[in-house]
């Protein structure tokens, strides 16, 4: 199931703007530079070339489960070396405003809170990274940036959970659902 | 208007025929003015979550995206990622751009309600607080804000031309703002060139003399209120030494230690740049080719711009030194009674933007700067909304923005679900609006339309290798599509 390469960079896209996405191939035209830069930046060599990918199955695949603002619990799969950012936007997750800069290290909104025994075997911190995620609402002891977090096999099945934004404290309410 | 296409809820069930019935309904029309980040997070959030609302957007220049167009550094394109997420809400089928308007001036807000269910101003703080000392009107003293605009392009700053014959600027404040000046007037041209900054700047700044600027705070190290990636980079910038005196920041490591953690991070790095002598490791190399310098220079408050004799130009600028009553955030800067007179031919008056009043019909608070609120539901006027810096103050990165933009979408949704806004009126919305802008003789420039001008300024930058080369002249872009 790995998308091909051009469909890759249509995909380019920050999770925010899925409700969005139209059939129409202008929805790709300007591919965020973004991602491309973040691979480099976080050396996230890709473990794949694009044949074998192509051949993954679904076992090599790593299950992350994704708990939202109001509660609600996402699950989708990555691939191994696929950032946090990568698996919101290709699953199109449905979390509000996540990945704004598109993995550029510029906005902080790709927050994610891990539990204790992942957080710990997680690669290094960054300066750079800490720096951002200085600026991130509801801090916590655990929490890294999902654009710089690559899956690993060992991931299989974690929980993580996005932050509250001091704006989603109240109820949310989305008159979407009952048209 | 633009690729629209079927759009629908990802994630949930294509609409289809259920979907088309219900679009017969009453659809509630929402008008936002002002199309910066704190416009389009708005749009954003009532259009994923409300399947009927259509969201008119109006803007008063052609071009859309407020700050981060006019706003944000020219060197810092990642953060301009974000105007691929509002080109997508604008491309949207329940979405229009309407550049050109100048609400307040071409239609009122009074106009606006009766077009439209519910009106959210997000028109953003398009002025600067002043300091209110004598001298701040010599030749020479520039307020940051228009300094900015005139290298990003605004329109109402072209014509600034800033002095940059001297050697030594100073930049009154320690915010973001002060810190982006500073890197401009200090960045090697060869990484400026690169970039959107207009060719007429970059063309000023390759002339500059200014190899030295202090950024002056009236209060301490603590109270800094730019971030730490902000001063890394500064720090970091290539043939530009930093200057931080070490007697400034004794004792702050310890006055720290139980910190919340981005304070203590960023006084800590404060610490060891000043702490790292000339010609030891990592800044040796930095050192020996940095013709540059900046430094930071704290509890000192303007008090008077210093005329040359002939009276007509800024020469250095008054400080009063002060101490510090009280701690942390809300320690406040007491003159000591003692003066010090600092050098300088250029100063930058970066002590914050500012919000005007809109429209008489508007409330207003001007001791805030801000439209009273409360979740952004304008204080005394149902039907009113605001998001945003208007909403906030002028302060808060894009982020801040979007969430507090979340916010007041959230009290419109709420509005429409609790049948506090009545939409069983129909509004014509644009149709209504259009007509009165048509008898004023305004043109409204569509999203497609900036479209146009967005492809052909892409096209002048790529000869020289930019991502776009601005049009700065309102007329031209309007030419260009044919007004
Ligand atoms: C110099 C500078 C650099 C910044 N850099 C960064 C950064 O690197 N990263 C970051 O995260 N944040 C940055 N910020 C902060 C960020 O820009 C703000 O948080 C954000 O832009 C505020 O959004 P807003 O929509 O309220 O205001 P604005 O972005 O100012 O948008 C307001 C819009 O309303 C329009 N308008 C005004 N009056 C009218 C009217 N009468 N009728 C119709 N339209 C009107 C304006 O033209 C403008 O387009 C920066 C801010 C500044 C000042
Ligand atoms: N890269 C980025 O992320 C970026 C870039 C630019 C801007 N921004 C954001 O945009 C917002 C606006 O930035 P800003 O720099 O304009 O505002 P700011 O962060 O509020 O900083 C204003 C500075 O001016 C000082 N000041 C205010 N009044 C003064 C006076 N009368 N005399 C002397 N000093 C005075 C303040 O000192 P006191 O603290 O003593 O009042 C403060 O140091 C900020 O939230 C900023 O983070 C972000
Ligand atoms: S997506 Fe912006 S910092 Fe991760």
């Amino acid at each position: 199931m790995a998308a091909p390469g051009p469909l890759r960079l249509l995909r380019a896209a920050a999770a925010a703007r899925r409700w969005l996405l139209s059939a129409s191939p202008a929805a790709g035209a300007r591919p965020g530079r973004g991602r491309a830069a973040a691979a480099v930046a976080v050396g996230a060599a890709r473990p794949f070339g694009l044949s074998a990918r192509a051949a993954l199955s679904s076992e090599d695949k790593i299950t992350v489960h994704f708990i939202n603002r109001d509660g609600d619990k996402l699950t989708a799969k990555g691939k191994p070396g696929d950032s946090l950012l990568d698996v919101v936007v290709d699953n199109n997750l449905d979390i509000d405003g996540f990945g704004a800069c598109e993995g550029t290290l510029a906005c902080s909104t790709c927050h994610l809170i891990f539990e204790d025994h992942i957080f710990e075997k997680l690669d290094a911190i960054t300066d750079e990274e800490m720096d951002m995620l200085d600026l991130a609402y509801g801090l916590t002891e655990t929490s890294r940036l999902g654009c710089q977090i690559c899956l690993k096999k060992s991931m299989n099945d974690m929980t993580v959970r996005v932050p509250e934004a001091v704006a989603d404290a109240r109820q949310s309410i989305d008159m979407s659902k009952n048209s | 208007m633009g690729p629209g296409g079927a759009c629908w809820r990802g994630g949930g069930v294509p609409g289809g025929f259920k979907r088309w019935l219900s679009s017969q309904a009453r659809a509630p029309r929402v008008c936002v003015v002002g199309s910066g980040p704190a416009g389009f997070y708005t749009a954003q959030h009532i259009l994923k979550h409300h399947d009927l609302a259509r969201v008119d957007i109006y803007e008063k220049l052609p071009v859309p995206f407020g700050l981060v167009r006019f706003g944000v550094a020219p060197d810092h394109p990642e953060v301009k990622n974000v105007i691929n997420t509002f080109t997508h809400t604008a491309r949207s089928d329940r979405c229009a751009y309407y550049g050109n308007v100048t609400v307040g001036r071409d239609v009122t807000v009074g106009e606006l309600q009766q077009a439209y269910h519910a009106v959210v101003l997000s028109y953003g703080a398009e002025d600067n607080r002043v300091l209110g000392i004598p001298g701040e009107n010599l030749s020479g003293v520039y307020s940051a804000r228009a300094f900015v605009g005139w290298y990003n392009g605004l329109p109402e700053n072209q014509d600034l031309k800033p002095d940059l014959s001297c050697e030594t600027a100073l930049i009154l404040g320690h915010g973001n703002v002060a810190l982006d000046v500073a890197r401009i007037l200090l960045s090697p041209l060869d990484l400026l060139r690169k970039t959107d900054i207009t060719d007429s700047s970059l063309a000023a700044l390759a002339c500059s003399k200014v190899k030295r600027v202090w950024l002056v705070g009236r209060r301490g190290p603590l109270q800094v209120a730019f971030t730490i990636k902000e001063l890394r980079e500064m720090i970091n910038l290539p043939g530009a030494r930093p200057v931080l005196d070490p007697a400034d920041f004794a004792g702050l490591g310890n006055a720290v230690k139980d910190a919340p953690r981005p304070r203590k991070r960023l006084t800590e790095l404060m610490i060891k740049t000043a702490s790292e002598k000339p010609g030891e490791k990592t800044v040796a190399a930095q050192v020996a080719a940095a013709a540059r310098e900046w430094g930071l220079r704290f509890q000192r408050s303007p008090q008077e711009v210093l005329p040359t004799a002939d009276g007509r130009r800024a020469r250095g600028v008054r400080m009063a030194l002060t101490q510090l009553e009280g701690s942390g955030d809300s320690a406040k800067a007491v003159p000591t009674g003692d003066v010090e007179e600092l050098e300088c031919g250029l100063v930058l008056s970066s002590i914050g933007y500012q919000s005007l009043p809109l429209d008489p019909a508007v409330p207003f608070d001007p001791q805030r700067g801000i439209i009273p609120n409360s979740s952004g539901r304008v204080e005394g006027a149902p039907g009113l909304y605001c998001s945003g810096w208007v909403k906030r103050g002028p302060t808060g990165v894009i982020i801040t923005t979007m969430n507090d933009s979340f916010d007041t979408a959230q009290s419109v949704l709420e509005d429409l679900q609790a049948g506090v806004l009545d939409v069983s009126a129909s509004r014509e919305g644009f149709g209504a609006v259009g007509s009165i802008l048509r008898s004023r003789g305004v043109r409204p420039v569509s999203f497609s339309d900036w479209e146009k001008i967005d492809a052909a300024e892409v096209a002048r930058g790529k000869a020289a290798g930019k991502p776009r080369e601005k049009i700065v002249d309102p007329e031209e872009m309007l030419q260009l599509i044919g007004h």
